[in-house]
Protein backbone atom coordinates (compact mmCIF):
# COMPACT_ATOMS: atom_id res chain seq x y z
CA UNK A 1 0.00 0.00 0.00
CA UNK A 2 1.01 3.61 -0.29
CA UNK A 3 3.25 5.08 2.33
CA UNK A 4 1.38 8.27 3.07
CA UNK A 5 -2.26 9.21 3.03
CA UNK A 6 -3.70 10.52 -0.17
CA UNK A 7 -5.40 13.89 -0.43
CA UNK A 8 -8.78 12.17 -0.47
CA UNK A 9 -8.23 10.60 2.95
CA UNK A 10 -9.50 13.34 5.22
CA UNK A 11 -12.64 14.27 3.25
CA UNK A 12 -13.52 10.57 3.10
CA UNK A 13 -12.75 10.08 6.78
CA UNK A 14 -15.02 12.98 7.67
CA UNK A 15 -17.76 11.56 5.46
CA UNK A 16 -17.35 8.22 7.22
CA UNK A 17 -17.48 9.90 10.63
CA UNK A 18 -20.71 11.68 9.71
CA UNK A 19 -22.17 8.40 8.48
CA UNK A 20 -21.38 6.74 11.81
CA UNK A 21 -22.92 9.69 13.65
CA UNK A 22 -26.00 9.35 11.44
CA UNK A 23 -26.19 5.62 12.29
CA UNK A 24 -25.78 5.94 16.05
CA UNK A 25 -26.91 9.49 16.86
CA UNK A 26 -30.66 8.83 17.09
CA UNK A 27 -30.17 5.70 19.20
CA UNK A 28 -27.95 7.57 21.63
CA UNK A 29 -30.59 10.30 21.82
CA UNK A 30 -33.33 7.91 22.91
CA UNK A 31 -31.07 6.20 25.43
CA UNK A 32 -30.49 9.61 27.04
CA UNK A 33 -34.18 10.52 26.85
CA UNK A 34 -35.28 7.25 28.42
CA UNK A 35 -33.86 8.61 31.69
CA UNK A 36 -36.16 11.61 31.37
CA UNK A 37 -37.59 12.93 34.63
CA UNK A 38 -41.21 12.15 35.59
CA UNK A 39 -42.44 15.44 34.09
CA UNK A 40 -40.45 15.11 30.89
CA UNK A 41 -41.76 14.50 27.41
CA UNK A 42 -40.67 12.85 24.17
CA UNK A 43 -38.18 15.57 23.26
CA UNK A 44 -35.44 17.58 24.88
CA UNK A 45 -34.98 19.35 27.25
CA UNK A 46 -34.43 16.77 29.98
CA UNK A 47 -36.62 17.63 32.96
CA UNK A 48 -34.59 15.99 35.65
CA UNK A 49 -33.36 12.45 35.73
CA UNK A 50 -35.21 9.30 36.72
CA UNK A 51 -35.60 5.60 36.07
CA UNK A 52 -39.33 5.98 36.29
CA UNK A 53 -39.96 4.96 32.67
CA UNK A 54 -38.04 1.74 33.12
CA UNK A 55 -40.12 0.94 36.21
CA UNK A 56 -43.21 1.77 34.20
CA UNK A 57 -42.18 -0.85 31.68
CA UNK A 58 -42.66 -3.65 34.16
CA UNK A 59 -46.12 -2.55 35.26
CA UNK A 60 -48.14 -4.61 32.80
CA UNK A 61 -51.23 -2.45 32.75
CA UNK A 62 -49.23 0.50 31.42
CA UNK A 63 -47.81 -0.92 28.26
CA UNK A 64 -49.51 -4.18 27.49
CA UNK A 65 -47.67 -7.44 27.84
CA UNK A 66 -44.02 -6.44 27.79
CA UNK A 67 -42.73 -9.32 29.93
CA UNK A 68 -44.55 -12.06 28.03
CA UNK A 69 -43.67 -10.74 24.58
CA UNK A 70 -40.06 -10.29 25.66
CA UNK A 71 -39.80 -13.94 26.75
CA UNK A 72 -41.53 -15.13 23.57
CA UNK A 73 -39.12 -13.15 21.39
CA UNK A 74 -36.09 -14.46 23.28
CA UNK A 75 -37.33 -18.06 23.02
CA UNK A 76 -38.18 -17.72 19.35
CA UNK A 77 -34.83 -16.07 18.67
CA UNK A 78 -33.05 -18.96 20.36
CA UNK A 79 -34.94 -21.60 18.36
CA UNK A 80 -34.33 -19.70 15.13
CA UNK A 81 -30.63 -19.44 15.98
CA UNK A 82 -30.23 -23.18 16.54
CA UNK A 83 -32.17 -24.17 13.41
CA UNK A 84 -30.40 -21.53 11.28
CA UNK A 85 -26.92 -22.64 12.35
CA UNK A 86 -27.58 -26.36 11.80
CA UNK A 87 -29.54 -26.07 8.55
CA UNK A 88 -27.19 -23.47 6.98
CA UNK A 89 -24.14 -25.50 7.95
CA UNK A 90 -25.57 -28.66 6.40
CA UNK A 91 -26.58 -26.78 3.26
CA UNK A 92 -23.16 -25.12 3.13
CA UNK A 93 -21.53 -28.57 3.16
CA UNK A 94 -23.90 -29.73 0.43
CA UNK A 95 -23.27 -26.75 -1.84
CA UNK A 96 -19.55 -27.49 -2.08
CA UNK A 97 -20.45 -29.89 -4.85
CA UNK A 98 -23.24 -29.87 -7.36
CA UNK A 99 -26.22 -32.03 -6.44
CA UNK A 100 -29.56 -32.60 -8.13
CA UNK A 101 -31.48 -29.34 -7.83
CA UNK A 102 -28.59 -27.31 -6.41
CA UNK A 103 -29.09 -24.41 -8.83
CA UNK A 104 -32.81 -24.29 -8.19
CA UNK A 105 -32.28 -24.36 -4.42
CA UNK A 106 -29.74 -21.56 -4.67
CA UNK A 107 -32.19 -19.35 -6.53
CA UNK A 108 -34.93 -20.29 -4.10
CA UNK A 109 -32.75 -19.11 -1.19
CA UNK A 110 -31.97 -15.84 -2.98
CA UNK A 111 -35.67 -15.41 -3.73
CA UNK A 112 -36.41 -15.86 -0.05
CA UNK A 113 -34.21 -12.84 0.63
CA UNK A 114 -35.81 -10.72 -2.06
CA UNK A 115 -39.52 -11.51 -1.80
CA UNK A 116 -40.97 -8.68 0.33
CA UNK A 117 -41.36 -9.66 3.99
CA UNK A 118 -44.98 -8.58 4.11
CA UNK A 119 -45.71 -11.02 1.30
CA UNK A 120 -44.14 -13.95 3.14
CA UNK A 121 -46.07 -12.97 6.24
CA UNK A 122 -49.35 -12.69 4.37
CA UNK A 123 -48.74 -15.96 2.51
CA UNK A 124 -47.96 -17.99 5.61
CA UNK A 125 -50.89 -16.41 7.45
CA UNK A 126 -53.26 -17.32 4.61
CA UNK A 127 -51.79 -20.82 4.33
CA UNK A 128 -52.48 -21.53 8.01
CA UNK A 129 -55.95 -20.04 7.74
CA UNK A 130 -56.79 -22.20 4.70
CA UNK A 131 -55.43 -25.29 6.44
CA UNK A 132 -57.58 -24.46 9.46
CA UNK A 133 -54.57 -24.32 11.80
CA UNK A 134 -54.20 -21.45 14.24
CA UNK A 135 -51.11 -19.36 13.61
CA UNK A 136 -48.66 -19.25 16.52
CA UNK A 137 -45.28 -17.68 17.05
CA UNK A 138 -43.60 -21.06 17.51
CA UNK A 139 -45.04 -22.60 14.33
CA UNK A 140 -45.97 -20.15 11.56
CA UNK A 141 -43.86 -17.44 13.19
CA UNK A 142 -40.82 -19.71 13.33
CA UNK A 143 -41.22 -20.64 9.66
CA UNK A 144 -41.58 -17.00 8.63
CA UNK A 145 -38.41 -16.02 10.48
CA UNK A 146 -36.45 -18.92 8.98
CA UNK A 147 -37.23 -17.74 5.44
CA UNK A 148 -35.31 -14.58 6.38
CA UNK A 149 -32.43 -15.99 8.46
CA UNK A 150 -31.60 -19.09 6.39
CA UNK A 151 -30.58 -17.23 3.21
CA UNK A 152 -28.23 -15.05 5.27
CA UNK A 153 -26.83 -18.16 6.93
CA UNK A 154 -26.36 -19.86 3.58
CA UNK A 155 -24.58 -16.87 2.00
CA UNK A 156 -22.24 -16.68 5.01
CA UNK A 157 -21.52 -20.41 4.69
CA UNK A 158 -20.71 -19.90 0.98
CA UNK A 159 -18.18 -17.24 1.87
CA UNK A 160 -16.73 -19.43 4.62
CA UNK A 161 -16.39 -22.61 2.56
CA UNK A 162 -14.81 -20.64 -0.28
CA UNK A 163 -11.86 -20.02 2.01
CA UNK A 164 -11.88 -23.43 3.70
CA UNK A 165 -9.13 -25.74 2.53
CA UNK A 166 -10.25 -29.33 1.87
CA UNK A 167 -6.76 -30.45 2.95
CA UNK A 168 -7.89 -30.70 6.59
CA UNK A 169 -10.63 -33.11 5.72
CA UNK A 170 -8.35 -35.15 3.47
CA UNK A 171 -5.83 -35.41 6.29
CA UNK A 172 -8.55 -36.57 8.67
CA UNK A 173 -9.76 -39.12 6.17
CA UNK A 174 -6.21 -40.39 5.60
CA UNK A 175 -5.92 -40.90 9.33
CA UNK A 176 -8.99 -43.11 9.19
CA UNK A 177 -11.70 -40.72 10.42
CA UNK A 178 -15.26 -41.48 9.38
CA UNK A 179 -17.16 -38.67 7.58
CA UNK A 180 -19.03 -37.94 10.81
CA UNK A 181 -15.79 -37.82 12.83
CA UNK A 182 -14.26 -35.50 10.24
CA UNK A 183 -17.17 -33.09 10.57
CA UNK A 184 -17.39 -33.36 14.34
CA UNK A 185 -13.68 -33.09 15.18
CA UNK A 186 -12.21 -31.18 12.22
CA UNK A 187 -14.68 -29.07 10.25
CA UNK A 188 -16.90 -27.81 13.08
CA UNK A 189 -14.04 -26.73 15.38
CA UNK A 190 -12.30 -24.89 12.54
CA UNK A 191 -15.48 -23.14 11.43
CA UNK A 192 -16.84 -22.45 14.92
CA UNK A 193 -16.25 -18.66 14.80
CA UNK A 194 -18.19 -18.44 11.53
CA UNK A 195 -20.97 -20.61 12.94
CA UNK A 196 -21.26 -18.19 15.85
CA UNK A 197 -21.55 -15.44 13.23
CA UNK A 198 -24.41 -17.30 11.55
CA UNK A 199 -26.06 -17.69 14.94
CA UNK A 200 -25.71 -13.96 15.56
CA UNK A 201 -27.60 -13.23 12.34
CA UNK A 202 -30.21 -15.83 13.25
CA UNK A 203 -30.90 -14.41 16.68
CA UNK A 204 -30.81 -10.70 15.97
CA UNK A 205 -32.84 -10.88 12.76
CA UNK A 206 -35.51 -12.96 14.46
CA UNK A 207 -35.54 -10.97 17.70
CA UNK A 208 -36.19 -7.74 15.80
CA UNK A 209 -38.42 -9.02 13.01
CA UNK A 210 -41.68 -7.17 12.62
CA UNK A 211 -43.19 -7.60 9.15
CA UNK A 212 -42.74 -11.38 9.00
CA UNK A 213 -44.33 -11.74 12.44
CA UNK A 214 -47.37 -9.61 11.67
CA UNK A 215 -49.67 -12.31 10.30
CA UNK A 216 -47.80 -15.30 11.66
CA UNK A 217 -47.47 -14.66 15.39
CA UNK A 218 -51.06 -15.65 16.21
CA UNK A 219 -52.72 -14.65 19.46
CA UNK A 220 -49.63 -13.73 21.41
CA UNK A 221 -47.41 -10.85 20.33
CA UNK A 222 -43.68 -11.00 19.94
CA UNK A 223 -41.73 -8.00 21.22
CA UNK A 224 -41.47 -6.02 17.95
CA UNK A 225 -45.25 -6.32 17.49
CA UNK A 226 -45.71 -5.06 21.03
CA UNK A 227 -43.37 -2.13 20.42
CA UNK A 228 -45.13 -1.28 17.19
CA UNK A 229 -48.48 -1.30 18.98
CA UNK A 230 -47.03 1.11 21.52
CA UNK A 231 -45.91 3.58 18.88
CA UNK A 232 -49.52 4.37 18.05
CA UNK A 233 -50.88 4.84 21.56
CA UNK A 234 -48.03 5.67 23.93
CA UNK A 235 -46.88 9.26 24.17
CA UNK A 236 -44.51 9.07 27.13
CA UNK A 237 -40.80 8.27 27.28
CA UNK A 238 -41.70 4.73 28.34
CA UNK A 239 -41.33 3.82 24.68
CA UNK A 240 -37.75 5.11 24.75
CA UNK A 241 -37.13 3.01 27.86
CA UNK A 242 -38.37 0.00 25.93
CA UNK A 243 -36.10 0.96 23.03
CA UNK A 244 -33.16 1.24 25.39
CA UNK A 245 -33.87 -2.18 26.91
CA UNK A 246 -34.25 -4.02 23.60
CA UNK A 247 -31.27 -2.29 22.05
CA UNK A 248 -29.33 -3.21 25.20
CA UNK A 249 -30.30 -6.86 24.74
CA UNK A 250 -29.21 -6.72 21.09
CA UNK A 251 -25.87 -5.20 22.09
CA UNK A 252 -25.35 -7.88 24.75
CA UNK A 253 -25.94 -10.62 22.19
CA UNK A 254 -23.72 -8.92 19.60
CA UNK A 255 -21.01 -8.36 22.20
CA UNK A 256 -21.15 -11.96 23.40
CA UNK A 257 -21.01 -13.32 19.84
CA UNK A 258 -18.17 -11.06 18.71
CA UNK A 259 -16.31 -11.69 21.96
CA UNK A 260 -16.71 -15.43 21.53
CA UNK A 261 -15.44 -15.26 17.95
CA UNK A 262 -12.40 -13.23 18.97
CA UNK A 263 -11.60 -15.52 21.87
CA UNK A 264 -11.71 -18.58 19.59
CA UNK A 265 -9.47 -16.92 17.01
CA UNK A 266 -6.96 -15.83 19.65
CA UNK A 267 -6.85 -19.25 21.29
CA UNK A 268 -6.20 -20.86 17.92
CA UNK A 269 -3.29 -18.55 17.18
CA UNK A 270 -1.79 -18.90 20.67
CA UNK B 1 -23.85 -43.63 -1.02
CA UNK B 2 -22.54 -41.32 -3.70
CA UNK B 3 -21.62 -37.73 -2.89
CA UNK B 4 -24.42 -36.50 -5.15
CA UNK B 5 -26.99 -38.00 -2.84
CA UNK B 6 -25.15 -36.94 0.31
CA UNK B 7 -25.38 -33.39 -0.98
CA UNK B 8 -29.08 -33.70 -1.63
CA UNK B 9 -29.62 -35.15 1.84
CA UNK B 10 -27.63 -32.38 3.53
CA UNK B 11 -29.51 -29.69 1.63
CA UNK B 12 -32.93 -31.25 2.20
CA UNK B 13 -33.78 -29.44 5.48
CA UNK B 14 -33.18 -26.09 3.76
CA UNK B 15 -35.19 -27.19 0.75
CA UNK B 16 -38.07 -28.44 2.91
CA UNK B 17 -38.27 -25.29 5.01
CA UNK B 18 -38.20 -23.01 1.96
CA UNK B 19 -40.74 -25.17 0.16
CA UNK B 20 -43.14 -25.14 3.10
CA UNK B 21 -42.73 -21.50 4.16
CA UNK B 22 -41.98 -19.78 0.87
CA UNK B 23 -43.29 -21.73 -2.12
CA UNK B 24 -46.55 -23.00 -0.61
CA UNK B 25 -47.43 -19.58 0.92
CA UNK B 26 -46.82 -17.82 -2.40
CA UNK B 27 -48.93 -20.49 -4.08
CA UNK B 28 -51.63 -19.83 -1.49
CA UNK B 29 -51.51 -16.10 -2.22
CA UNK B 30 -51.92 -16.77 -5.94
CA UNK B 31 -54.89 -19.10 -5.32
CA UNK B 32 -56.58 -16.74 -2.86
CA UNK B 33 -56.13 -13.79 -5.22
CA UNK B 34 -58.80 -15.41 -7.43
CA UNK B 35 -61.24 -15.99 -4.56
CA UNK B 36 -64.37 -13.99 -3.94
CA UNK B 37 -65.15 -12.37 -0.60
CA UNK B 38 -67.79 -10.48 1.30
CA UNK B 39 -67.56 -8.57 4.56
CA UNK B 40 -67.24 -11.64 6.76
CA UNK B 41 -65.62 -14.49 4.81
CA UNK B 42 -63.67 -15.53 1.75
CA UNK B 43 -65.39 -17.68 -0.84
CA UNK B 44 -63.41 -20.15 -2.99
CA UNK B 45 -63.96 -19.20 -6.62
CA UNK B 46 -62.12 -18.29 -9.80
CA UNK B 47 -62.78 -14.67 -10.61
CA UNK B 48 -60.69 -11.83 -12.00
CA UNK B 49 -62.60 -9.17 -10.06
CA UNK B 50 -59.82 -8.60 -7.53
CA UNK B 51 -57.36 -7.84 -10.30
CA UNK B 52 -59.89 -5.74 -12.19
CA UNK B 53 -60.61 -3.61 -9.16
CA UNK B 54 -56.93 -3.27 -8.38
CA UNK B 55 -55.61 -2.46 -11.84
CA UNK B 56 -58.39 -0.10 -12.84
CA UNK B 57 -58.18 1.99 -9.69
CA UNK B 58 -56.21 5.22 -10.03
CA UNK B 59 -55.24 4.89 -6.35
CA UNK B 60 -53.32 1.71 -7.16
CA UNK B 61 -51.33 3.42 -9.87
CA UNK B 62 -50.63 6.42 -7.68
CA UNK B 63 -49.49 4.19 -4.85
CA UNK B 64 -47.21 2.12 -7.08
CA UNK B 65 -45.74 5.29 -8.51
CA UNK B 66 -45.15 6.66 -5.04
CA UNK B 67 -43.49 3.41 -3.92
CA UNK B 68 -41.24 3.26 -6.99
CA UNK B 69 -40.33 6.89 -6.34
CA UNK B 70 -39.37 6.09 -2.74
CA UNK B 71 -37.30 3.15 -4.00
CA UNK B 72 -35.53 5.24 -6.64
CA UNK B 73 -34.62 8.12 -4.31
CA UNK B 74 -33.53 5.76 -1.53
CA UNK B 75 -31.50 3.73 -4.01
CA UNK B 76 -29.64 6.78 -5.32
CA UNK B 77 -28.79 8.09 -1.85
CA UNK B 78 -27.82 4.66 -0.52
CA UNK B 79 -25.63 4.07 -3.56
CA UNK B 80 -23.77 7.33 -3.02
CA UNK B 81 -23.30 6.77 0.72
CA UNK B 82 -22.63 3.04 0.40
CA UNK B 83 -20.06 3.48 -2.33
CA UNK B 84 -18.23 6.29 -0.55
CA UNK B 85 -18.12 4.45 2.78
CA UNK B 86 -17.02 1.18 1.17
CA UNK B 87 -14.38 2.98 -0.90
CA UNK B 88 -12.99 4.66 2.20
CA UNK B 89 -12.89 1.37 4.13
CA UNK B 90 -11.42 -0.69 1.33
CA UNK B 91 -8.86 1.73 -0.12
CA UNK B 92 -8.04 4.35 2.49
CA UNK B 93 -7.95 2.41 5.76
CA UNK B 94 -4.59 0.70 5.67
CA UNK B 95 -4.60 -1.70 8.61
CA UNK B 96 -6.81 -4.80 8.24
CA UNK B 97 -7.55 -4.69 11.98
CA UNK B 98 -8.86 -1.13 11.72
CA UNK B 99 -10.81 -2.12 8.59
CA UNK B 100 -12.58 -4.92 10.49
CA UNK B 101 -13.35 -2.66 13.45
CA UNK B 102 -14.80 0.14 11.31
CA UNK B 103 -16.74 -2.37 9.22
CA UNK B 104 -18.28 -3.78 12.39
CA UNK B 105 -19.14 -0.27 13.57
CA UNK B 106 -21.19 0.08 10.37
CA UNK B 107 -22.77 -3.37 10.74
CA UNK B 108 -23.87 -3.37 14.39
CA UNK B 109 -26.98 -1.16 13.92
CA UNK B 110 -28.24 -3.72 11.39
CA UNK B 111 -28.55 -6.17 14.28
CA UNK B 112 -30.80 -3.91 16.34
CA UNK B 113 -34.52 -3.24 16.04
CA UNK B 114 -35.75 -1.36 12.96
CA UNK B 115 -38.87 -0.09 14.70
CA UNK B 116 -36.79 1.35 17.54
CA UNK B 117 -34.38 2.92 15.08
CA UNK B 118 -37.30 4.65 13.39
CA UNK B 119 -38.79 5.86 16.66
CA UNK B 120 -35.42 7.24 17.65
CA UNK B 121 -35.79 9.94 14.99
CA UNK B 122 -38.74 11.51 16.84
CA UNK B 123 -36.74 13.52 19.39
CA UNK B 124 -34.47 14.60 16.59
CA UNK B 125 -36.88 15.65 13.88
CA UNK B 126 -40.02 16.64 15.79
CA UNK B 127 -41.47 20.11 16.01
CA UNK B 128 -39.55 20.67 19.25
CA UNK B 129 -36.80 18.30 18.19
CA UNK B 130 -33.06 18.81 18.35
CA UNK B 131 -32.73 19.88 14.75
CA UNK B 132 -35.39 22.59 14.99
CA UNK B 133 -33.98 23.78 18.30
CA UNK B 134 -30.52 24.01 16.80
CA UNK B 135 -31.70 25.82 13.68
CA UNK B 136 -33.76 28.23 15.74
CA UNK B 137 -30.81 28.71 18.06
CA UNK B 138 -28.43 29.79 15.34
CA UNK B 139 -31.15 31.91 13.78
CA UNK B 140 -31.30 30.02 10.49
CA UNK B 141 -35.08 29.80 10.77
CA UNK B 142 -37.61 31.64 12.89
CA UNK B 143 -40.39 29.03 12.75
CA UNK B 144 -39.88 25.33 13.48
CA UNK B 145 -39.75 23.31 10.28
CA UNK B 146 -42.83 21.12 10.05
CA UNK B 147 -41.77 18.88 7.20
CA UNK B 148 -39.02 17.10 9.12
CA UNK B 149 -41.14 14.49 10.84
CA UNK B 150 -44.23 12.76 9.45
CA UNK B 151 -43.45 13.50 5.83
CA UNK B 152 -41.94 11.90 2.74
CA UNK B 153 -38.66 13.45 3.80
CA UNK B 154 -38.77 11.49 7.07
CA UNK B 155 -39.67 8.29 5.21
CA UNK B 156 -36.68 8.52 2.88
CA UNK B 157 -34.39 9.52 5.75
CA UNK B 158 -35.46 6.42 7.69
CA UNK B 159 -35.00 4.18 4.64
CA UNK B 160 -31.47 5.46 4.14
CA UNK B 161 -30.78 5.10 7.85
CA UNK B 162 -32.01 1.51 7.89
CA UNK B 163 -30.79 0.22 4.56
CA UNK B 164 -27.59 2.08 3.59
CA UNK B 165 -25.79 -0.89 5.09
CA UNK B 166 -27.28 -3.20 2.44
CA UNK B 167 -25.23 -1.17 -0.03
CA UNK B 168 -22.04 -0.82 2.06
CA UNK B 169 -21.51 -4.53 2.69
CA UNK B 170 -21.67 -5.96 -0.86
CA UNK B 171 -19.73 -3.05 -2.37
CA UNK B 172 -17.05 -3.35 0.31
CA UNK B 173 -16.96 -7.09 -0.33
CA UNK B 174 -16.37 -6.50 -4.07
CA UNK B 175 -13.77 -3.83 -3.42
CA UNK B 176 -11.56 -5.79 -1.04
CA UNK B 177 -11.26 -8.46 -3.70
CA UNK B 178 -9.90 -6.04 -6.29
CA UNK B 179 -6.27 -6.88 -7.01
CA UNK B 180 -4.21 -3.96 -5.64
CA UNK B 181 -1.66 -4.34 -8.44
CA UNK B 182 -4.33 -3.18 -10.92
CA UNK B 183 -4.66 0.06 -8.99
CA UNK B 184 -0.88 0.42 -8.79
CA UNK B 185 -0.53 -0.24 -12.50
CA UNK B 186 -3.11 2.40 -13.34
CA UNK B 187 -1.35 4.89 -11.09
CA UNK B 188 2.06 4.06 -12.58
CA UNK B 189 0.59 4.64 -16.02
CA UNK B 190 -0.26 8.16 -14.87
CA UNK B 191 -3.90 7.87 -13.90
CA UNK B 192 -5.19 10.36 -11.35
CA UNK B 193 -7.04 9.16 -8.26
CA UNK B 194 -10.31 10.08 -9.97
CA UNK B 195 -9.38 8.16 -13.14
CA UNK B 196 -8.43 5.09 -11.09
CA UNK B 197 -11.82 5.29 -9.42
CA UNK B 198 -13.71 5.64 -12.68
CA UNK B 199 -11.85 3.21 -14.89
CA UNK B 200 -10.66 0.53 -12.46
CA UNK B 201 -12.55 0.49 -9.20
CA UNK B 202 -16.13 1.25 -10.30
CA UNK B 203 -16.19 -1.38 -13.07
CA UNK B 204 -14.73 -4.02 -10.75
CA UNK B 205 -17.12 -3.10 -7.92
CA UNK B 206 -20.11 -3.54 -10.21
CA UNK B 207 -21.24 -6.91 -8.78
CA UNK B 208 -21.38 -5.42 -5.29
CA UNK B 209 -23.26 -2.41 -6.56
CA UNK B 210 -25.78 -4.68 -8.27
CA UNK B 211 -26.34 -6.87 -5.20
CA UNK B 212 -26.70 -3.83 -2.95
CA UNK B 213 -29.13 -2.23 -5.38
CA UNK B 214 -31.27 -5.36 -5.53
CA UNK B 215 -31.46 -5.59 -1.73
CA UNK B 216 -32.30 -1.91 -1.24
CA UNK B 217 -34.94 -1.84 -3.99
CA UNK B 218 -36.52 -5.09 -2.76
CA UNK B 219 -36.86 -3.97 0.87
CA UNK B 220 -38.19 -0.51 0.00
CA UNK B 221 -40.70 -1.87 -2.52
CA UNK B 222 -42.17 -4.21 0.10
CA UNK B 223 -42.09 -1.84 3.04
CA UNK B 224 -45.09 -0.65 5.00
CA UNK B 225 -43.81 -0.11 8.54
CA UNK B 226 -41.51 2.79 7.74
CA UNK B 227 -44.08 4.54 5.59
CA UNK B 228 -46.73 4.21 8.25
CA UNK B 229 -44.55 5.31 11.15
CA UNK B 230 -42.50 8.03 9.50
CA UNK B 231 -45.17 9.62 7.32
CA UNK B 232 -47.68 9.67 10.17
CA UNK B 233 -50.29 8.24 7.83
CA UNK B 234 -49.83 10.92 5.19
CA UNK B 235 -48.08 8.74 2.63
CA UNK B 236 -48.90 5.43 1.05
CA UNK B 237 -46.99 2.44 -0.18
CA UNK B 238 -48.02 -0.79 -1.86
CA UNK B 239 -47.23 -2.75 1.31
CA UNK B 240 -49.38 -0.41 3.36
CA UNK B 241 -52.21 -0.78 0.88
CA UNK B 242 -52.04 -4.57 1.35
CA UNK B 243 -51.94 -4.29 5.13
CA UNK B 244 -54.96 -1.98 5.08
CA UNK B 245 -56.89 -4.44 2.91
CA UNK B 246 -55.95 -7.21 5.35
CA UNK B 247 -57.21 -5.23 8.32
CA UNK B 248 -60.58 -4.91 6.52
CA UNK B 249 -60.49 -8.72 6.08
CA UNK B 250 -60.33 -8.28 2.30
CA UNK B 251 -57.83 -11.13 1.97
CA UNK B 252 -58.36 -11.80 -1.75
CA UNK B 253 -57.85 -8.12 -2.57
CA UNK B 254 -54.63 -8.07 -0.54
CA UNK B 255 -53.53 -11.30 -2.23
CA UNK B 256 -54.09 -9.88 -5.73
CA UNK B 257 -52.07 -6.83 -4.78
CA UNK B 258 -49.35 -9.10 -3.40
CA UNK B 259 -49.16 -10.99 -6.70
CA UNK B 260 -48.85 -7.75 -8.67
CA UNK B 261 -46.21 -6.44 -6.26
CA UNK B 262 -44.23 -9.66 -6.55
CA UNK B 263 -44.29 -9.45 -10.35
CA UNK B 264 -43.20 -5.79 -10.28
CA UNK B 265 -40.33 -6.51 -7.85
CA UNK B 266 -39.17 -9.54 -9.85
CA UNK B 267 -39.23 -7.53 -13.09
CA UNK B 268 -37.17 -4.77 -11.48
CA UNK B 269 -34.65 -7.30 -10.21
CA UNK B 270 -34.51 -9.12 -13.52
CA UNK B 271 -33.64 -5.81 -15.15
CA UNK B 272 -30.85 -5.27 -12.64
CA UNK B 273 -29.58 -8.84 -13.03
CA UNK B 274 -28.99 -8.22 -16.72
CA UNK B 275 -26.07 -6.13 -15.52
CA UNK B 276 -24.43 -8.90 -13.54
CA UNK B 277 -24.59 -12.64 -12.83
CA UNK B 278 -24.60 -12.88 -9.03
CA UNK B 279 -24.03 -16.62 -8.92
CA UNK B 280 -20.60 -16.10 -10.46
CA UNK B 281 -19.70 -13.50 -7.88
CA UNK B 282 -20.27 -15.47 -4.69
Amino acid sequence: MRGERSRAFWPLAIFFGLFVLFLYGPTITIVVLSFQGPEGGLTFPMRGFSTRWFENLFETQMVGDFGGSFIRSLTLGLIVTIVTVIVSFMAGLAFRRRFPGSTALFYLAVASLIVPSVLVSLGIGLMFRMAGIDAAWWSSGLGAHLTWTLPFGLLIMFAVFNRFSPAYEEAARDLGATPWQTIRHVVVPILLPSLIGVGLFGFTLSYDEFARSLYTAGTFNTLPLEIYGMTTNVTTPVIFALGTVTTGVSFLVIGAALGGMMLLRRRRRG
Amino acid sequence: MTSRWTGLLLASPLALILALFLIVPIGTIIVVSFFDYDSVRIIPDFIWTNYDELLFSPITWKTYLQTVQFAAITWAICLFIGFTVAYFLAFHVASPMMQTVLFLVCTIPFWTSNVIRMISWIPFLGRNGLLNQALLGIGAIDQPLEFLLFSNFAVVLAYVHLYALFMVVPIFNSMVRIDRSLVEAARDAGASEWQVLRSVIIPLARPGIAIGSILVVAVVMGDFVTVRLMSGGQSASVGLMMVNAMSLLQYPAAAANAVVLLIVVLLMIAAMLRVVDIRKEL
